[in-house]
């Protein structure tokens, strides 16, 4: 506790200082639980009003959102999202959930999978792997940003499945940017875990590669679950990568945007100048699926978010 | 045990290192040669130029206000987010009326953890685009809707937000704000909710108040999370190009009206891809690379102190 003593030392003769009556109201909460009531409601709106404001936005006239911001919708039809989905926000979706359940199939396999041997096998230049894979997730990916431009558009004179704009380009480098957080975690987690079992089944003749899988991998289930949270968001997320690498390269190629790229396009550029509702029922498209999700999963998504933080 | 560990170690490890040394490592190393050039990126001509790119940055005023940019956001985003998330969980965790259940959290605890946690969820580009409506500068945007409303701005003539040079950099500001606070009060509620509660009542009945409990207990308690959300919440400071890029007015990677809200990333971008610059803009990017590092020894460093344990 004299630890504890001499950090507080300083912030605690301020709060000390106060007179001792309003020490005293604050001690039986009445009169902080007013006034923190008050900023926690004011939060709270603060978040719902813009997201309800949206949704209500994509029910509109273009008049009327052209109006004043506190209209109401005159009907609710779902003319503006037919509209969205035909202006390219269906094929932006499409996109990004291809790229996303291959980028985050690879990253949890091949991130599990290194940081498994690295976690538990002893080899030389083990820990310079590692520490290599945990110097990765130090730096911005900006300081990459214009030899992995080139580095894709080069891969693509090999094979065109793997250049610039195509799924398979991207996933891969999802997938290599997310290598260092997956090791990093997985890692420690796979420490964690008891030998016993796994020694048992390697006596019984099961190989290397059958208990990574049958054993460790079931075993590593929450650790997993922590991670792919993380990757999912981190990779919906991503908008600097697609950014630069999903450009069509000549005219007249196929549009590869991922969703939120494609959104930030359609709404810089003339796509929906003239059509505000349909940005707006763009955007509740782009925003549902993840709060349905968030909603549903809202404990696992806190408690992975913050235990991949805090590890 | 020792058969076939070698080819199994090397099978296991083999892609995810050629990955990550081809895509990751191997880029970031050519980052550094580059900036060396006077590559455009365009053609494979290049020269070797030294450290003329770093020369040419000391004097680029565009780039000096860009620097100046990031280094507000990166003491202002921190601090701001930091307080109002330990304050909003403190209130979620202890606030609550105290005496005949001993220590608890306000009422509705649950159901604001989880509103405020939504912005996290969102793409950080959805945000940009809901932001853009909000801050729209005629009287149908949000912000401007609810001050008409409210009567604090008369509504033949709105709020500039965006395209007001001395708003700009603070609605950027208040956006990652907004968007980060539900994450770090979810981060700092769950350290707060490892911290013994005989700790809480031993202080209560011992006579201590709130703001006292707060600062002997609980912030002692949970500095190393705090420290985490500061490095974390920097990181975040020195990136921002999603929203300057997509918020802020200007053609290619936003950054106006005038630079007034130009970061690195933003001006990295536009020489980049639009001037033809890649050789001075990988001296940018070397740049972001030794303030992340200097930052993340600094923070480790200014922010260390003894483990508590409990």
């Amino acid at each position: 506790m004299t630890t504890v003593d001499k950090a507080a030392s300083l912030p605690g003769q301020r709060t000390g200082g106060r007179p001792t009556d309003r020490t005293q109201r604050f001690a039986d909460g009445g009169v902080l639980n007013v006034f923190s009531h008050g900023f926690l409601a004011l939060w709270a709106a603060m978040i719902v009003l813009p997201l309800a404001w949206v949704v209500l936005g994509s029910f509109k006239t273009d008049a009327q959102i052209n109006g004043s911001a506190w209209s109401w919708p005159a009907s609710f039809g779902f003319d503006a999202f037919g509209r969205a989905w035909e202006k390219g926000i269906g094929g932006f979706f499409l996109n990004t959930l291809i790229v996303l359940a291959g980028s985050l199939t690879l990253t949890m396999l091949l991130g599990s999978m290194a940081a498994y041997v690295l976690a538990r096998y002893e080899f030389r230049g083990n820990k310079v792997i590692y520490y290599l894979f945990v110097a990765g997730s130090m730096f911005p990916v900006y300081l990459a940003l214009v030899p992995l431009f080139f580095m894709v558009r080069n891969l693509g004179e090999i094979s065109p499945l793997l250049g610039l704009n195509s799924y398979l380009g991207l996933i891969l480098v999802y997938v290599a940017y997310s290598l260092p957080f997956t090791v990093f975690f997985m890692y420690s987690f796979f420490r964690t875990l008891p030998t016993a079992v796994h020694e048992a089944a390697m006596l019984d003749g099961c190989s290397h590669t059958r208990a990574f899988f049958q054993i460790m991998v079931p075993m590593a289930k929450p650790g997993l679950i922590s991670v792919g949270i993380f990757n999912v968001l981190g990779q919906w997320n991503q908008y600097i990568l697609p950014v630069t690498l999903m450009q069509p390269t000549t005219a007249g190629e196929a549009d590869h945007s991922m969703l939120a790229q494609g959104l930030v396009n359609l709404a810089l550029q003339s796509g929906y100048k003239s059509d505000a509702p349909a940005l707006f029922a763009g955007m509740t498209i782009a925003m549902l699926p993840v709060l349905v999700v968030y909603l549903s999963f809202q404990r696992q998504v806190q408690s992975g978010l913050t235990s991949a933080t805090l590890k | 045990m020792r058969h076939g560990k070698y080819p199994f170690i090397v099978g296991f490890l083999f892609l995810p290192i050629v990955l990550y040394v081809g895509l990751v490592l191997w880029p970031y190393a050519q980052t550094f040669g580059y900036s060396l050039t006077d590559w455009s990126g365009a053609s494979q001509e290049m020269n070797f130029i030294g450290l003329d790119n770093y020369t040419r940055l000391l004097d680029d005023e565009v780039f000096g206000g860009a620097l100046l940019h990031n280094l507000l956001l990166l003491v202002l985003l921190p601090i701001v987010t930091i307080l109002i998330a330990l304050f909003f969980a403190f209130m979620l965790n202890v606030g609550g009326k105290g005496g005949t259940g001993g220590v608890q959290g306000v009422r509705g605890a649950g159901f604001y953890k989880v509103v405020f946690f939504f912005p996290q969820v969102l793409s950080i580009a959805i945000l940009a685009v809901l932001w853009g409506a909000v801050y729209r500068t005629d009287g149908s945007g949000l912000a401007n809707g609810v001050l008409i409303k409210l009567g604090l701005v008369d509504a033949g003539d709105p709020v500039q937000w965006l395209s007001d040079p001395g708003l700009v950099l603070w609605c950027v500001l208040a956006v990652l704000v907004w968007s980060g606070v539900g994450f770090y009060l979810v981060l700092f509620s769950a350290a707060m909710q490892s911290i013994p509660k005989d700790i809480y009542e031993a202080a209560l009945l011992d006579g201590s108040g709130r703001g006292q409990t707060f600062f002997r207990i609980t912030l002692p308690l949970l500095w190393e999370t705090v420290q985490t959300a500061w490095v974390y919440l920097a990181i975040v400071a020195m990136d921002a190009f999603a929203l300057v890029s997509s918020i802020t007015p200007g053609a290619y990677f936003g950054g106006g009206p005038d630079h007034h809200s130009e970061i690195i990333s933003t001006y990295l971008m536009r020489s980049f891809l639009r001037n033809g610059e890649a050789g001075y803009a990988c001296a940018m990017g070397v740049v972001i690379f030794f303030f992340t590092l200097i930052l993340s020894i600094v923070s480790l460093w200014a922010t260390k102190r003894d483990k508590i344990e409990y």
